[in-house]
């Protein structure tokens, strides 16, 4: 009996190694994706910038100023931001996934970044009519409001309605709407206007600037770390919320953060990118299989990191697959998303959940 | 005279109209107090509103010399820990995983489990006997396994008083003795109170050592299980005739 014990506890210690080394593998992994695609995206491109030219432009700053120009003021941002914002959205969505007990929920989905894109929108319109420009700060401010907005709809609808799939497709219609609406005042607008606004309400990463970086760096940023020191009650949310309240989670509290966390994040994303399908969705489901577990504290990095990683494949795809004509990025992450998706619905009814 | 768990003038319900009225109840360590009654008569919504999960609409709980409503979540959480009715479907967690959340309230800022820690949660799946369970996926056991886990999680949490709303249902007879036998030796070693709803009132009078008769809009009867449990009282709260009472009790003549 004694001995049988002693072999159950080895059996436990052998299995928590096996796991930290699933998760060393996976971090590792998304590591270097992470280098891999940060190497081809710089070095993809319609001008052809050799590999030596490219390392002495970025380490020493020097070289052919077309070249020195394409790199630092093109190619650079976009690549971090495609990392950031994607990272930001596959966070959002884990979140959100989280708060509604849902593995399809994200912000595309529930409509939330059509919400954003509406009112951005609008506010593009106006301001540049007016002001003749507008500034990256108000963007993201007009974007959180329509997140919020749609977020608000989404709530009113969950506390009427207990039913997931219905949730989910008021989501989406909100999401039509919001399009919609959209759509229409993009065709009435300004043709200069037109020109910014119609790449961006399909979702591109083109045409990022280093003012964007800093600001979506600074809000994703802190988002991130908040989302990070808040693992410890995520992970007793999962259990639900009358269990995580019985550990001592200020359930009230706690789910206020987190509709704010996620709604700034996909604002972020959306005021600079425009709304981008399916990541919010596919990647933390891919990175929680990845790990084989949801435990935040790993979680959450690896949702971030792998996020920045599906990012960066799916826009060097956009950016090179037909080049020199580009994809929406959305186009991409839809046929790369959707897939997964449509696997996850498939595995639950196999595990005869819900 | 006043008890180490207490209830005065409690007044209970949702949204500010009060179900149950008038519950004043007094409970020592290491008591095991079983809420009886039919179905729907309010059992559960008691226990929320010990717990916290509810707010009392009148009244006050006092565990030790705490009221209750003054007291945060944390404090709660490291005196009452629960097992719910409340089915639970957690993503990938293996069981191990769904016990050590039973020390949430006190590991550090990003709950990483101490040497110690894992030590605890090893001894709470040996009490239920459940160590064999430990990196079995949470969603791939049965229900009487699921319930295990759950107790043993309750108990890693190291409460002063635990709370279990019908922990027997879905149990085979085997899973509801086991189980009830935990709850004894926690309620006879660690003096630990236990507070549980029972729809089996055979178990609760072998069970407890006072009956909180629940139905409907009051308590009908609050005591020790001799001043309570006689036929006339069970009838009564069931709504049962002479005929349905001997249906359900006349005792069984088994074959040896």
């Amino acid at each position: 009996m004694q001995t049988e014990k002693m072999t159950q506890e080895n059996i436990i210690r052998a299995d928590m190694h096996r796991k930290r080394i699933r998760y060393a593998f996976a971090f590792i992994l998304i590591g270097v994706l992470f280098c891999i695609l940060t190497i081809l995206n710089i070095n993809s491109g319609s001008v052809d910038i050799s590999i030596k030219e490219i390392i002495s432009i970025i380490f020493r700053r020097e070289g052919d100023p077309t070249a020195y120009n394409i790199i630092w003021q093109i190619r650079m941002p976009r690549i971090i931001m495609a990392a950031l914002l994607g990272g930001a959205l596959s966070l959002s969505g884990f979140l959100l996934q989280t708060f509604f007990r849902n593995p399809i929920a994200g912000p595309f989905i529930l409509g939330i970044s059509s919400g954003a894109k509406m009112v951005v929108a609008f506010t593009m319109i106006y301001f540049l009519e007016y002001f003749g420009r507008i500034s990256s700060l108000t963007l993201v401010f007009a974007a959180f409001i329509g997140s919020m907005a749609s977020m608000g709809f989404i709530l009113l609808l969950s506390r009427k309605i207990n039913s997931m799939s219905v949730l989910l497709i008021g989501g989406i219609m909100i999401g039509y709407i919001c399009s919609a609406v959209t759509d229409f005042v993009v065709t009435f607008a300004d043709d200069t206007d037109i020109v910014n606004l119609h790449g961006w309400s399909l979702g591109s990463f083109s045409g990022m600037s280093w003012e964007n970086f800093w600001i979506s760096f600074a809000i994703v940023g802190i988002v991130f770390l908040l989302v990070f020191f808040l693992s410890k009650p995520i992970g007793a949310y999962q259990l639900g919320e009358a269990y995580a309240q019985s550990m001592g989670v200020n359930i009230k509290l706690f789910r206020v953060i987190l509709i704010l966390l996620s709604s700034i994040l996909s604002a972020c994303v959306t005021a600079f990118a425009g709304p981008i399908s399916f990541v919010g969705i596919a990647v933390p489901q891919l990175v929680k299989r990845l790990l084989n577990t949801s435990k935040p504290l790993v979680v959450v990095p690896a949702v971030f990191f792998g996020g920045a990683v599906f990012c960066m494949f799916c826009d060097l795809v956009a950016r090179t697959a037909f080049a020199p004509t580009e994809l929406n990025i959305s186009t991409v992450t839809s046929i790369f998303g959707a897939p997964i998706v449509i696997w996850i619905m498939l595995r639950r009814q196999k595990g005869g959940l819900e | 005279m006043s008890y180490y768990f207490e209830t005065r003038d409690l007044a209970v319900g949702y949204h500010g109209k009060p179900l149950i009225k008038d519950i004043s109840i007094g409970v020592e360590p290491g008591e095991i107090i079983t809420l009886i009654g039919p179905n729907g008569s309010g059992k559960s919504t008691i226990l929320k509103s010990i717990t916290k999960q509810l707010s009392a609409i009148a009244g006050t709980v006092y565990i030790g010399k705490d009221e209750l409503n003054k007291m945060t979540y944390k404090d709660v959480a490291k005196k009452v820990a629960v097992v719910l009715t409340e089915r639970i479907k957690p993503e990938l967690m293996t069981c191990r995983d769904v016990v050590a959340s039973g020390r949430y309230p006190y590991t550090g800022r990003m709950g990483i489990l101490t040497e110690e820690d894992e030590e605890k949660v090893n001894d709470a799946m040996k009490k239920v006997n459940a160590l064999d369970l430990s990196s079995k996926s949470f969603d791939a056991i049965s229900d009487g396994q699921k319930q295990k886990v759950l107790l043993a999680r309750a108990i890693c949490q190291e409460p002063e008083i635990i709370v279990l709303d019908e922990p027997t249902s879905f149990l085979d007879i085997r899973h509801k003795v086991d189980l009830l036998n935990v709850l004894r030796e926690m309620a006879r070693e660690n003096s630990t109170t236990v507070i549980m709803s029972l729809h089996e009132i055979e178990l609760a009078y072998k069970m407890s050592d006072k009956l909180l008769c629940v139905k409907g809009d009051h308590i009908e009867h609050y005591g020790t299980v001799e001043e309570i449990f006689s036929k006339e009282r069970i009838k009564e709260l069931y709504d049962l005739n002479d005929e349905t009472f001997e249906m359900y009790f006349s005792s069984i003549n088994f074959y040896d």
